[in-house]
């Protein structure tokens, strides 16, 4: 399978210049209406996620961490989705969707605190539309397209009223495509007639295996024989990775049944901080997309319309302080009391998490204190 | 004080009129599964709900274990309680990695942000003559997993009235039906709930010896503690109702009374519910044990062909067998 081969949506070419194919022209229709602002805060996100994601492996290197999961090389992927999400819409993350996170307000320490081992997440769905991290992979899909179900027999989608109306997005990565969730999800969805919208970000690697492993036909189509119809996006373009969500997240809203985006993007960094990959990729094949940087591409084109140095100034030094401030914070970051572990086992009374909780509090008076 | 209402029906009708009843409680009821809607499952535990309800309510499923879990805890995040029908026992394995890793966790993992009020309906046990993968005790994969409650009626009343207490809660529930009891009639009392959900029941009283069976196997054991009764012996039956959590302090009260138990149970034994059983009795009534606890399970073999079955599931003569050993000592 050649990418270069299959037709792909692309808006901002990796040297930075900007132009629209005349079977996209929709697509750039949407770029039309964005503003100065808006354009800035793409950039700002993604250099400001990526600055994050270098201070967080430096943390698990230190041994502040138990583990680091970068996302370098995918932010335009999951800045310029996450802003296309709606405001009453709801996003079902993997576990490597940081940029997602932040355009929804969800704390970036929230993440750091699971990866330092003080808790399995823990911030509200509800109150942020962005649900928890999922580590089993595909299992969030299923969730998705329930929650999708619900939507619709709520009658909260198709209504054209756009404060009533809202539609899913679920995010998984090219390795999770092979999970048999996956392709339950698919099928649900499609003959639900789900509020839906599948993001894959294909960034080439299931930790070392390379995507030919993983699929024989291009993802985009993977849709295809469940209903589902397709789209590859340049997912290192942020104004198609934006345009292309935010078309098909407003058509699932309307009640168009579930799309599928397909972000051809590229893992930078290692799987996890356990991971070497350098024991299974070559250096060039890193190096070519190094070329197709993201950030670096949407930074010419910004200058190209005449936004000034002083800003791009101004992010590297918010970078700078975002990264001090995280490190502050996760220093301090203390491990909850043991007692906390019964808690929200259950949400009613349970004989034997009450009995435990006494059991271990006699314990631990017993024993002399807590620690 | 007013007469009860009480009628007559069988398990599996008791069941069906429970789910009505939370359907027309609580517009968020959903009922689905594999062939649920219109032919009301291969049981007809849900026959006529579709007329009553629509096929907004209760819809069939794709054939997709997974799926079907799945999508009821995204919908459960939605606000929905859903009650999904496993077809058989034996089709619930695809769907263990969103039971255990997911539904199980959520609210742990969420830190009481999510609630997970789902309800998995599984019809379970031997005895219907099937072939492969339709006589399964799962019981203990379910019980041994932190988060989840795993019930199991016996008798009509209880299907009728622990199907709307399951529903109720906030907590995902494992509700394990007794296949081969879904025609077993009894008098249902329409208008209130014997127990709560995790209590267990003494269904017959005795002083040699406390008898333990849940589910299929509780007709098993009364018949068995009337067998005994004939030869002089003196059996209390336990139905435990609940799996997780066992209701342990009516099960110790018997045995300060009997000091000699016998668990029944048609999993294999090995590492089953009937073992945690024995070791919790062992580690909290000790001194008042007069022998050891004895299981009498299925053997530690997969389910047989159903030729077998017969002489395979534990009969009264098997318990009798037992509570012979455990009276010798």
């Amino acid at each position: 399978m050649t990418p270069a081969t299959e037709p792909m949506l692309q808006l901002l070419a990796p040297d930075g210049s900007y132009g629209v194919e005349k079977e996209y022209a929709r697509y750039g229709e949407v770029i039309d209406s964005l503003g100065e602002d808006q354009l800035k805060t793409f950039y700002r996100d993604m250099a400001r996620i990526r600055r994050f994601d270098q201070e967080a492996i430096a943390l698990q290197r230190q041994g502040q961490l138990g583990l680091w999961v970068p996302a370098i090389g995918q932010e335009a992927a999951q800045i310029g989705s996450g802003y296309a999400v709606g405001k009453n819409d709801h996003i079902f993350p993997s576990y490597r969707e940081h940029g997602v996170a932040i355009t929804h307000g969800v704390e970036l320490m929230s993440i750091l605190k699971m990866m330092r081992g003080v808790n399995h997440g823990g911030w509200n769905p509800e109150e942020t539309r962005f649900h928890l991290y999922a580590i089993v992979l595909g299992s969030q899909v299923l969730h998705a397209v329930g929650y999708a179900m619900g939507v619709k027999l709520d009658g909260r989608v198709g209504t054209g009223d756009l404060d009533n109306d809202l539609a899913v997005i679920s995010y998984f990565g090219d390795g999770a495509t092979a999970e048999g969730d996956v392709s339950e999800s698919l099928l649900f969805a499609a003959v639900n007639e789900a509020p839906i919208v599948f993001f894959i970000q294909n960034n080439q690697w299931a930790i070392s295996s390379n995507i030919a492993s993983q699929t024989k036909v291009p993802l985009y189509r993977r849709g295809e024989g469940f209903g589902v119809p397709g789209l590859r996006v340049d997912g290192n373009d942020v104004l198609a990775c934006y345009a292309a969500t935010k078309i098909h997240m407003d058509e699932a809203r309307e009640g168009k049944g579930p799309y599928l985006l397909e972000a051809l993007t590229y893992r930078i960094g290692a799987h996890t901080t356990s991971d070497d990959p350098t024991k299974y990729r070559d250096e060039e094949e890193v190096e070519y997309w190094r070329q197709r940087d993201p950030i670096a591409r949407f930074e010419v084109f910004l200058r190209r319309q005449g936004v000034d140095e002083d800003f791009f100034e101004e992010v590297a030094v918010a970078g700078d302080e975002l990264a001090k401030d995280i490190r502050e914070q996760t220093f301090a970051l203390q491990k909850p009391p043991l007692e906390s572990i019964f808690d929200n086992v259950y949400s009613d009374d349970h004989p034997e998490i009450n009995a435990q909780r006494a059991w271990l509090r006699a314990y631990e008076d017993q024993m002399g204190g807590h620690e | 004080m007013a007469m009860s209402n009480y009628q007559e029906m069988a398990i599996a009708k008791a069941l069906n009129a429970g789910l009505r009843k939370a359907m027309q409680r609580d517009e968020k009821v959903l009922v689905f599964g594999e062939d649920v809607a219109r032919l009301g499952g291969v049981f007809r535990v849900t026959e006529g709900l579709l007329d009553e309800f629509g096929d907004s309510r209760i819809f069939n499923s794709p054939i997709a274990e997974s799926g079907i879990v799945g999508t009821a805890i995204g919908l459960a995040m939605r606000g929905y309680r859903s009650v999904a029908e496993i077809q058989f026992d034996g089709f619930v394995f695809p769907a263990f990695n969103q039971i255990t890793t997911q539904l199980a966790r959520l609210t742990y993992r969420s830190e009481g942000f999510q609630q997970m009020p789902v309800v998995i309906r599984i019809p379970v046990g031997g005895g219907i003559g099937a072939v492969e993968h339709h006589s399964e005790s799962p019981e203990a994969y379910f019980a041994h997993t932190p988060g989840l409650r795993v019930v199991s009626p016996s008798n009509p009343n209880d299907a009728y009235w622990m199907i709307q207490q399951a529903i109720e809660s906030p907590d995902p529930v494992i509700f394990l039906e007794p296949k081969r009891r879904y025609w077993q009639k009894g008098p249902v009392n329409l208008d209130t709930a014997p127990l709560p959900l995790h209590s267990a029941r003494m269904l017959r009283e005795g002083t040699d010896l406390t008898l333990i069976a849940h589910g299929p196997m509780v007709a098993t054991a009364l018949q068995a503690a009337e067998l005994g009764a004939e030869e002089g012996i003196s059996i209390e039956v336990i139905d435990l109702r609940s799996l997780s959590p066992v209701d342990y302090p009516t099960l110790l009260a018997s045995v300060q009374k009997t000091s000699r138990v016998v668990i029944a149970q048609e999993a294999p034994n090995n590492v089953s519910l009937g073992s945690e059983i024995a070791a919790r009795i062992a580690e909290q009534a000790y001194y008042y044990l007069e022998a050891p606890v004895i299981r009498v399970g299925g053997f530690d073999t997969p389910y047989p062909p159903a030729k077998l079955e017969e002489e395979y599931l534990p009969d009264a003569d098997r318990i009798l067998e037992a509570v012979d050993r455990v009276l010798a000592y």
